[in-house]
């Protein structure tokens, strides 16, 4: 039976992230840590001259929930404009990660989002 | 010991809790939540100035407790200072100690330090210009993660003028050789501070023994309340630094442009303390006193001795092998889960672990780990409570297919 939190597709995220890569050329980036346990997560953003993210990627380490959500959330940032990808919610991260997070875990769930908001308002845009 | 659990009315609401985070905070027990709630609803008033008949009592109360934290740990009564905590108490000392340091002098501490006994010491260190030491521990070999002596010998030198240490280890269990690290402060002439928080509850602390002229610990780490903390210092130590806090009943004197302060103890507890919680530390030493050094001592050595035979077989302990160099706080890795979901999953069978950097960024860098689970034992913990932590893990490790 599925686990209620981890889920297969949770705990395979975990084990085969997505996007967990250096960006060649990357104009954004930005570290994010969880001080509650001292992960870090950084985001690496390319885009093209329209503001369209033809590349993206993290790095870092982090448990499988803040690892499974930052695989989703650069795998749906791909091909949309950073102008875009910076406005999502806290919610619609979680909406995102399709699962029921609890207060404690919360901060996992949001440090990727964290990441590339960052990324994206310490540039220019 | 079984028994013990009885006093604590959190398992008869919670039966099937396994409580293992007692590094982080210890429970407290029915008789130390009843002598809190008896100041507050017999005699609830300010101490020392009142003339009247509650007030006199709270003040013979607050002063009796004075009396009993003392002889706990062989000081006088006009030695002990109550704080809101370690934390307090270690930037306590820093601070009053700070006009002492010129740019040549040297701090040190250990590998060990929490960030309360780092962050102080580490900022007196930027703003006065001079070296903050860390004295090592041993890397490999059966002496791993003990404090290294020669790094020690090394560290403290005749420009050290103040030695700051951890007495156990709130990551690894492992208990410092405080004895030796003070006689090595005191051939310099340095000031010697012992971060008790970890150790209080679990060995008898001499400060006269030690010979450290300053120990730090608190309340809620030995079946006390939060909010309440011990400084002690050596009377000579206490008179010879300024007060930290300035305020009401701290002051002999005061005129429109300056104020004579008055001895140690009232001389750093400036403002009303917490009164309630400084009663219920007392009490949370008879509880300790009930059950009795030995006794104590002999349960925990028996569950730690369990914890780590058992332990060792399903997780990779980060702490050392010897069991006569450490308490029973040990922290794990499992190669492949992080500890935030090794702490989440065994919630769900009500056993309550800590999973992070333990306020210890340094150490855990050291390391060379991002983070790590942490069972902490206490008085009331049982062998049961370990199988059911073991089956527990075991579940984490299927979930995650760790074979």
């Amino acid at each position: 039976m599925d686990d209620i939190l981890y889920k297969e597709y949770i705990l395979e995220l975990h084990r085969n992230p997505l996007h967990k890569k250096v960006v060649p050329n990357a104009q954004m980036e930005a570290k994010e840590v969880n001080t509650s346990c001292g992960d870090e997560i950084s985001v690496q953003i390319y885009s093209n001259t329209q503001g369209v993210i033809e590349d993206i990627g993290h790095q870092g380490q982090g448990c499988a929930i803040s690892q499974a959500a930052v695989s989703l959330l650069t795998d749906f940032c791909l091909g949309k404009s950073v102008r875009e990808v910076v406005n999502i919610t806290d919610e619609e991260m979680v909406t995102m990660l399709g699962i029921h997070i609890s207060y404690a875990r919360k901060n996992c769930a949001l440090l990727g989002l964290k990441a590339l908001q960052h990324a994206i308002t310490n540039t220019t845009i | 010991m079984k028994h013990i659990k009885q006093q604590f009315s959190i398992f008869s609401t919670n039966p099937d809790l396994v409580y293992i985070d007692n590094a982080a905070t210890a429970l407290v027990p029915d008789t130390v939540v009843k002598a809190i709630a008896t100041y507050y609803t017999e005699y609830p008033a300010n101490i020392h100035r009142g003339l009247y008949d509650i007030s006199t009592k709270a003040t013979r109360a607050y002063e009796s407790s004075r009396k009993k934290v003392a002889d706990f740990i062989g000081a006088k009564s006009d030695e002990i200072i109550f704080t809101s905590g370690t934390t307090f108490g270690c930037n306590m000392i820093a601070q009053s100690l700070k006009s002492r340091l010129t740019s040549v002098d040297n701090i040190v501490i250990t590998r060990y330090e929490h960030h309360a006994n780092l962050l102080p010491w580490q900022k007196i260190a930027q703003e006065i210009g001079c070296e903050l030491r860390i004295i090592d521990i041993i890397k490999d070999g059966e002496d791993a993660y003990t404090l290294d002596m020669q790094s020690a010998q090394s560290c403290i030198d005749s420009n050290t003028k103040v030695v700051s240490i951890a007495y156990v280890s709130h990551v690894l269990g492992t208990i410092t050789p405080v004895n030796d690290i003070i006689a090595l402060a005191k051939t310099v002439g340095a000031i010697s501070i012992v971060d008790a928080a970890q150790a209080v509850s679990h060995m008898p602390i001499n400060v006269k023994d030690l010979d450290c002229d300053f120990l730090v610990f608190s309340g809620h780490k030995m079946y006390g309340p939060t909010g309440i903390g011990v400084v002690y210092g050596k009377k000579e130590r206490l008179s010879s630094i300024e007060p930290y806090l300035l305020g009401g009943g701290m002051v002999k004197e005061v005129t429109d442009v300056s104020g004579i302060w008055k001895e140690a103890p009232e001389k750093f507890e400036a403002g009303t303390p917490p009164i309630a919680s400084v009663i219920g530390l007392a009490s949370a030493i008879d509880f300790i006193r009930g059950i009795g050094w030995e006794n104590l001592q002999t349960h925990e050595k028996e569950i730690t001795m369990y914890a780590h035979e058992k332990l060792k077989e399903v997780v990779d302990i980060i702490g050392p092998i010897d069991l006569e160099k450490r308490i029973g706080v040990f922290s794990f890795t499992i190669l492949g889960i992080h500890p935030h979901d090794i702490a989440e999953v065994v919630n769900r069978d009500m056993v309550a672990i800590r999973a992070g950097h333990h306020c210890a960024i340094p150490l855990m860098t050291y390391l060379g780990v991002p983070g790590a689970a942490r069972v902490s034992f206490a008085a009331y913990n049982t062998k049961e409570d370990i199988d059911i932590l073991i089956g527990a893990i075991k579940k984490v490790k299927v979930l995650f297919t760790v074979k």
